[in-house]
């Protein structure tokens, strides 16, 4: 997994935010809205599981 | 003297003065199989042997493909006795993890689905005019397995066995080429836009570990000329699930699969002699598994649209074209074309679902194919 943005950077919807690799493919993870990156939940490189929280964004207004 | 010195040395260049167009056709293609396989890494592991394979037996007075040669040594070894490809299927089975399919029993339709190409072709292979062992071993092109297709080709048409092979392997890493404008064609943005729920069950160890030996026993009673094929997969699968023997289920999926494939595509290759591979028929049955995979993928959308809407818009289509053998191509394919539509869509776990079903399902096709066939005396 790959992390492509950092704490405090604005980023608007459908924005690649990580790189994940499952089945030997890398799969984007867009953004589900625009707005600050708050929080990074995950490092890169360790296994996640599905329904895992990854980032967390401040929505804009 | 000088007479011996010049007959000795004429012999040098009888290799150049038997060289026939055919052989020369051959040489080249085996030297395009290799480069798709190096340069553009279209399965490498199968095309750069089956290529190499193909210049070797194009070589004229070398007679590797003659009694004690060493091609046909191995050919006979491991192709005649279908060893090479049940070998392969151990190691799929220690690869392959079945439990999406388990998460979600659904996607079995799927999977059964995507195998309607192998009976359409079949069928369409007969109004050709090719004979009924002929017709079964093209229309196993449409499992979209390279090792099925070896399977049944050299039980039941061995002088067709290096078209059948080229195509159902080329084929299957044409997929990503092949499948997108199907798909597309058959469904609505509407459809490709559904975003599937995550479900998070989990499969017990005991389920994972009944499966295979329920499918090998129940599929066997009733597909028992299939056995072989279903009974190695699942033996494979059985060892990787059961942990208990970590390092035949190492050797399984990594060294004995990997010797086998180099032995499996150099046998391959050579059975593409020119003599024997440059005729119409060659292009018929190339053409003829290019349908099949075609109407493998549109069955599997077209069922994808019944449950879209038997489940009120729950299910995407677009994972009925995942119900094939090409593993994991096709759920990556799957995914990248449901995200071309809907950013937000990962619809790779239920697309690898539809895939694993789609492994099993052509090799429970065939066992059925097999056992019908022998019932109905063709075989």
């Amino acid at each position: 997994m790959k992390i492509l943005v950092s704490v405090g950077e604005e980023i608007n919807e459908d924005d690649e935010v990580i790189k994940m690799e499952s089945m030997k493919m890398e799969n984007p993870i867009y953004a589900p809205a625009s707005g600050k990156v708050t929080e990074i939940m995950v490092q890169e490189n360790k296994e996640v599981e599905a329904d895992d929280l990854l980032l967390v964004i401040e929505a804009a207004d | 003297m000088l007479e011996a010195f010049v007959n000795g040395f004429s012999g040098l260049i009888a290799g150049f003065l038997h060289l026939q167009a055919a052989n020369v056709i051959m040489i080249m293609v085996g030297g395009a199989l290799l480069y798709l396989g190096i340069k553009k890494d279209f399965e490498p592991l199968l095309l750069v042997p089956i290529g190499f394979g193909c210049i070797l037996v194009n070589i004229p007075l070398a007679d590797l493909m003659e009694p004690h040669g060493f091609l046909r040594t191995i050919y006979d070894a491991g192709i005649m006795t279908e060893l090479f490809p049940l070998l392969i299927f151990i190691g799929i089975g220690a690869m392959t993890d079945f439990s999406p399919v388990l998460e979600n029993p659904l996607t079995f339709l799927l999977g059964a689905a995507g195998q309607f190409g192998i009976f359409l072709t079949l069928a369409l292979a007969l109004a050709l005019g090719f004979s009924k062992l002929d017709a079964v071993s093209i229309g196993i092109i449409g499992a979209c397995d390279g090792p099925t297709a070896i399977y049944v080709t050299s039980q039941y048409a061995p002088h067709l066995l290096g078209a059948v092979s080229v195509a159902a392997y080329s084929y299957m890493s044409l997929v990503p080429i092949i499948q997108p404008p199907i798909m597309r064609f058959l469904t609505t943005e509407k459809e490709r836009t559904v975003v599937m729920k995550t479900s998070r069950k989990s499969v017990s160890k005991t389920t994972r570990l009944l499966f295979p030996l329920i499918i090998t026993v129940v599929g066997g009673l009733i597909a028992p000329k299939g056995l072989p094929l279903l009974g190695t997969i699942m033996l494979g699968n059985l060892m990787l699930e059961s942990g208990a023997v970590e390092r035949l289920t190492k050797a399984s999926a990594n060294e004995i699969a990997n010797v086998v494939t180099l032995l499996l595509g150099i046998s391959i290759g050579a059975t593409m002699d020119g003599k024997v591979f440059l005729q119409t028929q060659t292009l018929i049955i190339l053409g003829l598994g290019f349908i099949a995979i075609c109407l493998d993928t549109a069955c599997g959308v077209l069922l994808g649209k019944v449950l879209y809407l038997t489940s009120n818009g729950k299910v995407n289509p677009l994972i009925g074209a995942a119900g094939i053998s090409a593993f994991p191509m096709s759920a990556r394919v799957v995914m990248k074309e449901g995200q071309k539509y809907n950013k937000k869509n990962y619809l790779l776990m239920h697309a690898m679902g539809a895939n694993a079903a789609g492994q099993i399902g052509s090799v429970i096709a065939a066992a059925v194919m097999l056992s019908v066939l022998k019932g109905m005396g063709i075989i």
